[in-house]
């Protein structure tokens, strides 16, 4: 039995916006179900009262003054872009 | 002897003295690429023009009285380091064609330092594997032996130095892709503590585990480098803001190993590891002692958690990271109609499959159900793996370990075992989970492949873990020993 079935999968692939294909699906199911059999050994653990470690620094809210510097040039900026116009980035219509 | 078979400070001396010039050493590190880059592939590209005039600016400074730790120094460049008006790819589709408007800022520091860049360095596809067979391009081949990987994820970065392909290069390591390849090569590589160099400009992976590292010759190179890309970046809000010593002086400092106390964790010496690997370590161990260093047993109890909790980790940091590949300000686009579809049709067509199931299982253990699970449980055993180290590091200065329990294996051996992959990483991700700085030096041979000796240090041990480095290499010829081509 594996520990992913064919719709937690095709959930996840959707969360994280992959189109997979039905081969793609099948591998995944079966890989990611092996890695997650193994990572099962972290619940015998007992993090009883331990707090959890975001970053291994002893640093919190970093604050930098607020002023004005150089940036990118606009043109520079969209240097990568597969598509631009009128200095903006250019996307396929949010709403219908 | 070949120039390009020089260390960083052997030819800065001569540089100094006038004996050679950038031009020639880099033409020398340009002829050697021409001769073996087809057998290696360390490279995902190349700019020999650039570095040849980059090398000339560097003669004319020298004639001027300019002298900079790197002046006219050739350099190797992982690709997951943004490089301003070089193509940067992190070795995928995605990203193919893009050409970086900055630079990252170790990049800028070495700029300063004199540097001069050949060409960007092969790895797996957004440093995400252990042997470089996830480049989206090419894999790249051991220079010790061909049939082998070059370990990953910096393997390009490795092999280029151990193939003489330049004096040094950079890498970066998430869970040991700075030392794996340094020793499955026989190179020196340095993971520096978490904050130690900027990431500001490194392609991120896991942000919380993500350090840029020195791949190098030999120890004092790895020094050299350092020097040039630690410190404070304002850039950067995880860059600590602590002193930057200088590294050189510093591993010369002390009489032999006397009085430093070297840990030996039991847990990193495993029940699976490869007898020879095992032995050769072991003599290293022998031979610090002898140096003068006290050998101490400790113990690291959970570090049969480190596994698990990395993999769970680092792969949901990754999910947050490449969520930014999305077609709209850089890299690949696949239209798909409306925006959604545009999106997950460019990231299915752009990614490689390790980085789809890096994304998918980082995506499960984030999503609503399986947080506490599986995210939190493992940033709560990432707490006990630190405080695993602190307790070791209140008994002794450093300590030594295996980098990896096998030698380099053969390409193809582990590229459809995704969880096999992940275990060659089982010595090196607990370094990353605590932020504490490593690194691996060549120290012997098993069936003919290089052993690397890996030295653990706390957060900003920089020093120590140098000075033991280097005073086991002045008394040993391991790194003395190059790749036959």
């Amino acid at each position: 039995m594996a520990k992913l079935n064919r719709e937690e999968v095709e959930r996840i692939a959707e969360l994280a916006k992959l189109t997979l294909s039905d081969a793609e699906k099948d591998m995944f199911q079966e890989q990611l179900s092996n890695i997650l059999e193994y990572a099962e050994m972290l619940q015998q653990v007992d993090t009883t009262g331990i707090p959890p470690t975001t970053s291994a620094l002893p640093l919190n809210n970093v604050m930098r003054p607020d002023e004005l510097a150089l940036s990118l040039p606009n043109d520079e900026a969209l240097s990568n872009a597969p598509d631009a116009e009128d200095g903006s980035f250019k996307v396929r219509a949010v709403l219908d | 002897m070949e120039l390009y078979s020089l260390t960083i400070h052997e030819a800065q001396e001569k540089l100094r003295q006038g004996e050679i010039s950038s031009v020639e050493l880099t033409e020398s590190v340009l002829e050697r690429i021409d001769a073996v880059e087809a057998k290696v592939g360390a490279y995902i590209s190349l700019q020999p023009e650039l570095a040849v005039r980059m090398a000339e600016m560097a003669d004319e400074r020298r004639a001027v009285g300019e002298d900079r730790p790197l002046l006219g120094i050739p350099l190797g460049i992982k690709d997951t380091i943004i490089t301003h008006g070089v193509p940067t790819t992190a070795a995928s589709k995605i990203l193919d064609g893009f050409v970086p408007p900055f630079d990252a800022t170790a990049i800028d520091r070495l700029r300063q330092a004199g540097a001069v860049f050949v060409g960007k360095t092969n790895c797996d596809e957004f440093a995400m594997g252990s042997s470089t067979e996830y480049s989206a391009f090419h894999p790249t081949r051991n220079p010790r032996n061909l049939n082998c990987v070059p370990g990953g994820s910096s393997g390009g970065s490795a092999a280029a130095v151990g193939a003489g392909e330049a004096l040094g290069s950079l890498g970066s390591d998430t869970g040991g892709s700075v030392r794996l390849p340094a020793s499955f090569c026989g190179v020196v590589g340095l993971k520096p503590t978490y904050g130690r160099v900027s990431r500001y400009g490194l392609i991120a992976f896991g942000s919380s585990l993500d350090q840029i590292g020195p791949i190098t010759k030999d120890v004092e190179d790895a020094a050299i480098l350092l020097n040039a890309i630690a410190g404070h970046d304002a850039r950067d809000s995880t860059s600590l803001n602590a002193p930057v010593p200088n590294y050189v002086d510093e591993i010369k400092q002390g009489d032999g190993l006397k009085g430093i106390k070297v840990g030996i964790p039991q847990e990193y010496f495993t029940e699976g590891m490869e007898p020879g690997v095992a032995q050769t370590v072991r003599a290293a161990i022998d031979h610090l002692a002898d140096l003068g260093a006290e050998p101490v047993e400790v113990s690291l109890p959970n570090t049969g958690y480190g596994i698990p909790a990395y993999y769970i980790v680092a792969t949901a940091e990754a999910s947050a990271n490449l969520s930014r590949y999305d077609g709209v300000r850089f890299g690949l686009r696949q239209d798909g109609g409306d925006m959604w579809n545009t999106f997950s049709q460019t990231r299915e067509a752009g990614f490689g499959p390790e980085v789809k199931r890096r994304i998918m299982l980082g995506t499960y253990a984030l999503s609503a159900g399986y947080y506490d699970a599986y995210y939190l449980q493992a940033q709560k055993v990432r707490t006990l793996l630190r405080q695993d180290f602190e307790r070791a590091f209140e008994k002794v200065d450093v300590m030594v370990s295996p980098v990896a329990p096998m030698v380099a294996f053969e390409i193809n051996a582990k590229v459809d075992d995704p969880l096999q992959m992940y275990l060659t990483d089982v010595l090196t991700v607990s370094l990353n989970l605590a932020g504490v700085c490593g690194i691996s030096i060549p120290c012997g041979f098993s069936e003919g492949m290089p052993v690397g000796l890996q030295i653990i240090g706390p957060a900003l041990g920089e020093s120590a873990i140098l000075r033991t480095a280097y005073q086991y290499e002045q008394t040993t010829d391991w790194h003395k020993q190059p790749a036959e081509l």
